[in-house]
């Protein structure tokens, strides 16, 4: 089965509605190493992100989807998860130009290019207690996934076991970057935020396209 | 909007704020900043969290363009006027603006000569205003960038670039919207900000959390006799933990801490900044500056200029800061340069 623009614009109303039952506890995990805010930030960001997409005509295609999705977390946040989710939705917009629906590869490789992109922009390494420790993880068990012939719901349930696993390890690791970098070891022992927010994110994406 | 009420397993209570509405905070602050310094401050048409001086901006001059998170008033958009910074881009609470403010701040201000974007050292910040400063490129004006890191407890020595900036943003901005203010070069400009952050010291202290308005929850817990040295402006923890003491205890401790780093000789100047973070009253940050200037004095240490008050603030959270700015002739004649802006007057 294909992805049309309307699945996508359903993929990010459904992000929207988990994370925004997730808004609470991703306040508490970040009030432990860092400043409470981030379930505030996800909230704003993928609410806008959901509106913005609501509203396109049916004329939109994929790249515009994302690109509209990633304009409007962006304006609606800023703070650090704004930019990063913002040059991931690019990211995977320019990944699929030009197809009017999107394969199975196709989404893998929007996804790839979504890790890649915060990468790119937060310039972190895996092990530094940041989200890619969970989206790295997870772009990876897609496409090892998909190379060995899952499908595309398969492949993304893979992508979200990776990124809760990858989040967890984020428990053992000190911060080096982003705000609870200051905490250095004083962080261990503490789930990142932004990595138990991915995990919601792939998960809900894995989710809303899992009949796909 | 519903905030992080709620802890895991836990009621707790909602502290008391006068807000209408959390997630509106910003806005509705904005409107009432605005109604308050007509002469001073005006939003750009169509951008409602890009603030720009009326005075300030002038051909031939670099723009000044300053910016973060809010619920650090005065910081940031109270040091927008002539002699300071022209335009400051407005973020959530406690959260970077996003690119397009910034953005928009920069165009407006724009005198052909370049713009400075001056900000605390924090990964959001530093992501959205870089993406802003790529979009500007775009449309060849010129950008550079200075972060403020003054914070030193933030990170050890000899990674000062890794430290925050907090209420010493305070002389940063100062000496380079002075020196914009007298229409030196770009290059001379961004030089003056810089060196005015190599000589910027900050060590502050909580004793009680803050809290957003969209959560209404404490955003740290601490003992009833507890303080923590060393804490950032958003409630990030700080160095260490420990039995709240005495003022003069907690300002040896925190002028024991600059001194190590800042290695004042006899007969060297500074500016001091006594801050507080929000709820400290004027009272405990004049005992606290009675202190410091015994301790300058005891070191041989002349004290140019003091500041005492709500400079660089943490919504309501409890404590203070204290800053020393060490001066040459040049940053003194850029601290005493006048500058009237809509929080803060000078010269």
């Amino acid at each position: 089965m294909t992805i049309s623009t309307d699945r996508l614009k359903a993929m990010f109303a459904a992000i929207a509605v988990a994370i925004e039952a997730d808004k609470d506890r991703l306040c508490a995990l970040d009030g432990v190493i860092g400043d409470a805010d981030h379930g505030i930030a996800m909230d704003l960001g993928f609410a806008a992100a959901r509106d913005a997409t609501a509203a396109l005509g049916d004329d939109a295609d994929p790249t515009v989807v994302f690109n509209a999705a990633a304009k409007a977390f962006l304006n609606a946040v800023g703070a650090s998860c704004g930019p990063l989710y913002a040059t991931a939705f690019m990211r995977a917009g320019a990944a699929v130009k030009g197809k009017a629906k999107l394969e199975a590869d196709d989404m893998v490789d929007a996804f790839a290019a979504m890790a890649k992109g915060i990468q790119d922009r937060g310039k972190a390494e895996p092990g530094e207690k940041t989200m890619i420790d969970a989206w790295l993880p997870a772009a990876e068990a897609a496409r090892q996934a998909r190379a060995a012939g899952a499908s595309l719901p398969a492949a993304l349930a893979a992508a979200a076991d990776a990124a809760e696993q990858g989040a967890e390890a984020t428990r053992n690791f000190a911060a080096t970057k982003g705000r609870a970098a200051r905490l250095g070891d004083r962080s261990l022992g503490h789930v990142d935020p932004g990595a138990a927010s991915a995990v919601t994110v792939i998960r809900s994406m894995a989710d809303s396209l899992a009949d796909a | 909007m519903s905030g992080c009420g709620a802890a895991k397993g836990r009621l707790i209570v909602q502290t008391k704020k006068i807000v209408n509405d959390g997630a509106r905070a910003v806005e509705e602050m904005l409107q009432g900043v605005l109604a308050a310094h007509p002469r001073h401050i005006r939003a750009v048409e169509g951008s409602p969290r890009s603030i720009v001086s009326l005075n300030g901006p002038r051909p031939g001059k670099v723009g000044l363009v300053i910016g973060g998170g809010s619920g650090h008033e005065p910081t940031f958009l109270g040091f927008v006027g002539k002699g300071l910074a022209d335009a400051c881009a407005v973020g959530n609470v406690f959260a970077s603006p996003p690119p397009d403010p910034i953005v928009e701040c920069a165009k407006a201000v724009d005198g052909g000569a370049g713009i400075l974007f001056a900000y605390g050292n924090y990964a959001g910040d530093v992501m959205n205003f870089d993406m802003a400063a790529e979009m500007l490129a775009m449309e060849d004006i010129e950008v550079r960038t200075v972060l403020s890191t003054d914070d030193v407890a933030s990170a050890p020595p000899g990674e000062r670039e890794k430290r925050r900036g907090v209420a010493g943003n305070f002389f940063v901005f100062k000496a380079g919207g002075a020196a914009a203010d007298r229409m030196l070069p770009l290059d001379e400009c961004e030089r003056i900000l810089r060196k005015a952050n190599d000589q910027t010291y900050t060590v502050g202290v909580a004793l009680a959390p803050c809290s957003l308005p969209q959560t209404r929850r404490p955003n740290f817990e601490i003992g009833p006799d507890e303080m923590e040295i060393g804490m950032g402006i958003h409630g990030e923890p700080g160095v260490e933990r420990g039995p709240l003491r005495t003022a003069d205890e907690i300002v040896d401790d925190i002028i024991d801490k600059i001194f190590a780093e800042m290695a004042p000789s006899r007969g060297d100047r500074v500016a001091v900044l006594v801050n507080s973070l929000g709820s400290t009253p004027l009272m405990e940050l004049y005992i606290m500056n009675r202190r410091v200037a015994a301790r300058l004095a005891d070191r041989g240490v002349e004290t140019h200029a003091t500041w005492v008050g709500n400079y660089c603030t943490s919504l309501e959270m409890a404590g203070a800061s204290i800053t020393l700015h060490r001066l040459d002739g040049e940053l003194q004649s850029m601290l005493d340069h006048p500058c009237d802006c809509a929080m803060f007057r000078a010269g």
